[in-house]
């Protein structure tokens, strides 16, 4: 019995990297990219901070996401997280949108393009 | 007669250069500053001519940023997301200081006699006191609200008597700390609710209001009456048993009281919502476009203005006060994060983050009077903040 559970267990969350890492394969669009870096430095930067190293929400930077799942990443991305003010994202992106941000989050946040130009 | 005219030309010269080195004589009554959250630096403006007068950078992180101002309107002192707290001379527009002071910061404000400036802080959770003139630390109040355990302050407002109050977070607390001794704060703790997100005081620096995250309701403090403690008003009030997704914490600060009436944005829902200050409870509430971020009252209480979270940030609304109806919507710009009235309230000027620009209404006609260049504009601050209570 106990045994099934894990086995379960292991069996789910292979799914789920094998699902996470087959959607982070399916990169948006360089245009769609360019509005996702801007959606999460300036909307989520409301609470995370536009550097991302937190604010009233946690600091997104990879070092405090280095141990935690990334498929868990991605559902508090799209779902928020209950009894938090975190709220779900997925009315205005998708899994693998999602998956794409938690990735590029976990790998240290591109800077959003068009004001890294006007600031030069 | 060659060297001569040379010396003529020289002394003209000195003389330009020193009109450079000192400010042109004028008041400070007009200006203010536009933060420029991307670039870390903050334009000085005059809202007589509508002109920007020049640029001021090297003021690190502004992703959120507030100024407040000193007694005498000379001085913006600017709080950054980083902790840095930089006093900025509107005259000659250069730093008169800089400091990091915490790592993690998002405003503060000044003592009503002028000598202190607060920051209140997230990282580590507290406030802490500054000499005005020399920024030099005076004292501190970490939030420690249980042993080891320390809160993100928000909602901090100056109120008489030295005084300054404040939430915990984390701890669901209202903190009142006076600073008449400055070199050693008295703290009184009372209780809120779940998770305040931020705070104001009433122009009159009587009451002090905390919106509450975890739980529906306002929580209230009357600083004539403290031994009564904190009343929750307005149970209806928040996000309700259907916990609507909140995109953007809302601004209490610069929220409207108009006639009797205070206009306050529901959180998670499109409605700002109207409550009488006799019996503090709700009154109406006003359908609007998204969910309202700032909700600020024009001087004169007769309009009503509104931003919105995102997705719905590149509106603006208007209501009119009498009628609770919403008379005109705009469209300034891509991200709309701040407005800022004239003193007076006959101009509004709006900052439209993701078009680079700050556009200046007339608030009778609704006409743009003039679109100004900016950066990433987020937060607009007009010095005569510095004769307003809990700013």
């Amino acid at each position: 019995m106990g045994f099934d559970r894990s086995l379960w267990l292991h069996v789910l969350v292979l799914l789920g990297v094998a699902a996470v890492a087959a959607s982070a394969q399916a990169e948006p669009a360089t245009e769609r990219q360019r509005e996702l870096v801007n959606m999460v430095r300036q909307d989520c930067g409301s609470c995370h901070g536009l550097t991302l190293k937190g604010g009233l929400g946690p600091a997104l930077l990879p070092e405090t996401l280095r141990d935690k799942p990334a498929d868990a990443l991605v559902a508090t991305v799209m779902m928020g997280r209950p009894g938090t003010a975190m709220p779900g994202w997925a009315p205005f992106m998708n899994e693998s949108e999602a998956a794409w941000i938690v990735q590029r989050l976990m790998q240290g946040f591109p800077p959003v393009a068009a004001q890294m130009e006007l600031s030069k | 007669m060659t060297v001569r005219m040379l010396g003529a030309s020289l002394l003209s010269l000195g003389l330009l250069a020193g009109c450079a080195q000192t400010p042109v004589l004028r008041g400070t009554g007009d200006l203010g500053v536009v933060i420029e959250r991307a670039t870390g630096s903050v334009q000085v403006v005059e809202h007589s001519g509508r002109t920007s007068l020049g640029s001021v950078p090297g003021l690190g992180d502004l992703s959120h940023a507030h100024v407040t101002y000193s007694r005498d309107a000379r001085y913006a002192f600017v709080f950054g997301r980083d902790g840095g707290l930089t006093k900025v001379d509107l005259l000659t527009r250069t730093i008169v200081k800089r400091i990091i002071q915490a790592g993690n910061s998002i405003g503060g404000s000044v003592s009503q006699d002028g000598r202190l400036v607060v920051a209140q802080n997230y990282q580590p959770g507290g406030i802490k006191a500054f000499d005005a003139d020399t920024l030099e630390l005076v004292s501190e109040v970490p939030a420690e609200y249980a042993p080891g355990k320390f809160s993100k302050v928000v909602g901090l407002a100056d109120v008489p008597g030295q005084k300054f109050v404040y939430a915990l977070f984390d701890a669901g607390e209202i903190w009142v700390t006076d600073f008449s001794d400055p070199k050693h704060p008295k703290t009184t703790r009372f209780p809120a609710g779940q998770q305040p997100y931020d705070g104001l005081v009433t122009p009159d620096g009587r009451y002090f209001m905390a919106g509450l995250f975890g739980e529906d309701g306002i929580a209230l403090l009357d600083l004539w009456h403290p031994e009564k403690g904190v009343r929750k008003i307005l149970d209806g009030y928040g996000r309700g048993e259907e916990k609507l997704p909140v995109y953007k914490m809302p601004h209490l600060r610069g929220w409207a009281m108009a006639g009797g009436f205070a206009f306050l944005p529901a959180i998670g829902r499109h409605e700002v919502l109207v409550v009488d200050t006799k019996t503090w409870t709700e009154a109406a509430r006003v359908p609007v476009k998204g969910q309202p971020v700032f909700v600020m009252a024009r001087p004169d209480g007769r309009q009503v203005w509104v931003n919105f979270a995102f997705p719905d940030n590149g509106w603006v609304q208007v209501i009119d006060t009498p009628t609770r109806e919403v008379i005109k919507t705009l469209a300034p710009g891509k991200a709309v994060l701040h407005m800022e009235f004239t003193p007076r309230g006959d101009n509004v000027w709006v900052s439209a983050r993701d078009d680079n620009r700050v556009t200046v209404f007339d608030t009778d006609t609704f006409e743009v009077r003039k679109t100004l260049p900016a950066t990433a504009p987020s937060g607009i601050f007009f010095s005569h903040r510095a004769a307003r209570i809990g700013f």
